[in-house]
């Protein structure tokens, strides 16, 4: 199943899933796309980024020329750092995850499933896999949300009754930000709480194995 | 006080033995790319390396840069622990998830911030301890595991490694090292897990010259420093958004 009406571009993914993010919070932001929610933080608001290799309270991506050599977020892409700045090394950094210090982690997925499960690190039919700091951030963080894209490249859908990968962790997605729009996992289903201008949600009903349903104030993602 | 200082990369490496155990530090940052590349030189096998990712980013356009997955290339790797052991892409494969298919590798692949831990715990003389991370997954299939406040925990035990190549941005005599932001990662709790470690430091100074409370790691936990030179790698560029 296929439709080629426009989607969300990254940015505006990015852009839409950082407004999420409440004042004080402390945010880890994952491998890929979510690491480029660092350039959409609401400013004045204590939000506080997070990162596996010790950075804590970095900025928007950067060019090498401005951050530095020694400067990279999660994915190893140049970042700056805010005035307020620390840095730990890699045990202290997981020590802050660990002990549920994160308000919310940030990650991308292969799947999800209406029970929150998720899937992150292996693919499909082969050994071995990347699971670099997911397993620690999803069993430990206040909760997680997850930005994927809503389909794989040939159209299968990624939001899913029961996951078929191996699982990332069990029953901790509460958020999950797609190209077609804004999705709470709600047990037997997801909740759909936005959608990307343009679509329907019969539409996207269409490229979801799972049951979506319409929150009462289901609006266009923005 | 004994200097630590040694003349070449490939003295500091000369006496690794096959079947050596290897923490190699860096995510990204802070990787000891010329002790890698000496290593490689040196013609060492058997090995078992300990570390995030085996591979580097960026080594299309730098040829003289060396990896972990060079010596996996060269089938000088007997182990891999690490977190990242396959492409993110299902259509790409590189030389570890080949030879870890075809079983001719053995590879532990484990979560990032149990690795660091395990690091961390080698390096304490705690053998063992307990985290959440990869309960209800196949990782934790199988494993001993433990109850606390209801929640349950895999029992995970220290590494300490033969060697532990570590990368610092300033260096004294004694090995005392300071990192430089994101440099930092793993190199401080590797330093302190292995039975020798060597380090590369873009500046060696006399003793004293840095202050004691600025210091990250002792230099008892050092067994050799070199002094990244002109012609050595410096940096890796990053590609930015």
């Amino acid at each position: 199943m296929t439709n080629d009406k426009p989607r969300l571009t990254r940015d505006l993914m990015a852009a839409r899933l950082a407004a999420e993010f409440k004042p004080g919070w402390l945010v880890n932001l994952g491998v890929g796309m979510p690491t480029m929610c660092s350039d959409f933080i609401p400013a004045g608001q204590g939000i506080v980024l997070h990162s596996e290799n010790g950075l804590i309270g970095y900025g928007r991506g950067a060019t090498v020329e401005e951050a530095g050599p020694y400067v990279v977020n999660a994915g190893v892409m140049p970042v700056l750092l805010e005035p307020y700045a620390a840095v730990l090394h890699h045990a202290d950094a997981f020590a802050v995850i660990r002990s549920g210090r994160l308000s919310v982690g940030v990650l991308g997925a292969y799947e999800v499933a209406v029970n929150g499960d998720f899937a992150n690190w292996r693919t499909a039919g082969r050994k071995g896999g990347g699971i670099g700091g997911a397993m620690d951030i999803a069993a430990c963080a206040q909760r997680i949300f997850l930005l994927m894209e809503h389909q794989t490249r040939d159209g299968s859908p990624r939001l899913l009754e029961r996951c078929t990968l191996a699982l990332t962790a069990p029953g901790v997605v509460k958020l999950v930000m797609t190209d077609l729009g804004l999705f709470e996992p709600a047990g037997d289903h997801f909740i759909v709480r936005e959608l990307t201008p343009g679509w329907s949600i019969d539409e996207v009903q269409a490229v979801t194995s799972a049951k979506l349903v319409a929150t009462s104030d289901m609006h266009e993602v923005g | 006080m004994q200097n630590k200082v040694i003349a070449s990369f490939a003295e500091a490496v000369a006496d690794i033995a096959d079947g050596s155990s290897i923490l190699l530090g860096g995510f990204g940052p802070g990787t000891p790319h010329n002790l890698i590349g000496a290593l490689c030189a040196q013609g060492a096998k058997d090995l078992h390396l300990i570390s995030n990712t085996v591979g580097g980013a960026g080594l299309q356009d730098m040829p003289q840069l060396k990896s972990g997955m060079t010596l996996v290339e060269e089938g000088r790797v007997r182990k891999v622990t690490c977190c990242f052991s396959a492409p993110a892409s299902p259509s790409r494969s590189h030389a570890l998830q080949e030879q870890d298919e075809a079983g001719e590798i053995e590879v532990e692949l484990i979560p990032q911030g149990t690795l660091a831990e395990r690091i961390r715990a080698g390096g304490a003389g705690i053998p063992a301890f307990y985290t959440p991370a990869a309960v209800g997954t196949v990782l934790g299939e199988g494993r001993e595991t433990r109850f606390f406040d209801g929640r349950e925990y895999l029992l995970e035990e220290a590494i300490f490694a033969d060697y532990a190549f570590v990368r610092a941005w300033r260096a004294d005599e004694f090995g005392n090292l300071v990192f430089r932001r994101a440099q930092r990662n793993f190199n401080p709790l590797m330093a302190t897990a292995a039975r020798c470690t060597i380090v590369e430091a873009e500046e060696i100074v006399p003793v004293g010259t840095i202050d004691p409370d600025h210091i990250h790691t002792s230099g008892i936990f050092v067994s050799r420093t070199v002094l990244i030179g002109p012609d050595d790698i410096l940096h890796v560029r990053r590609i930015s958004r």
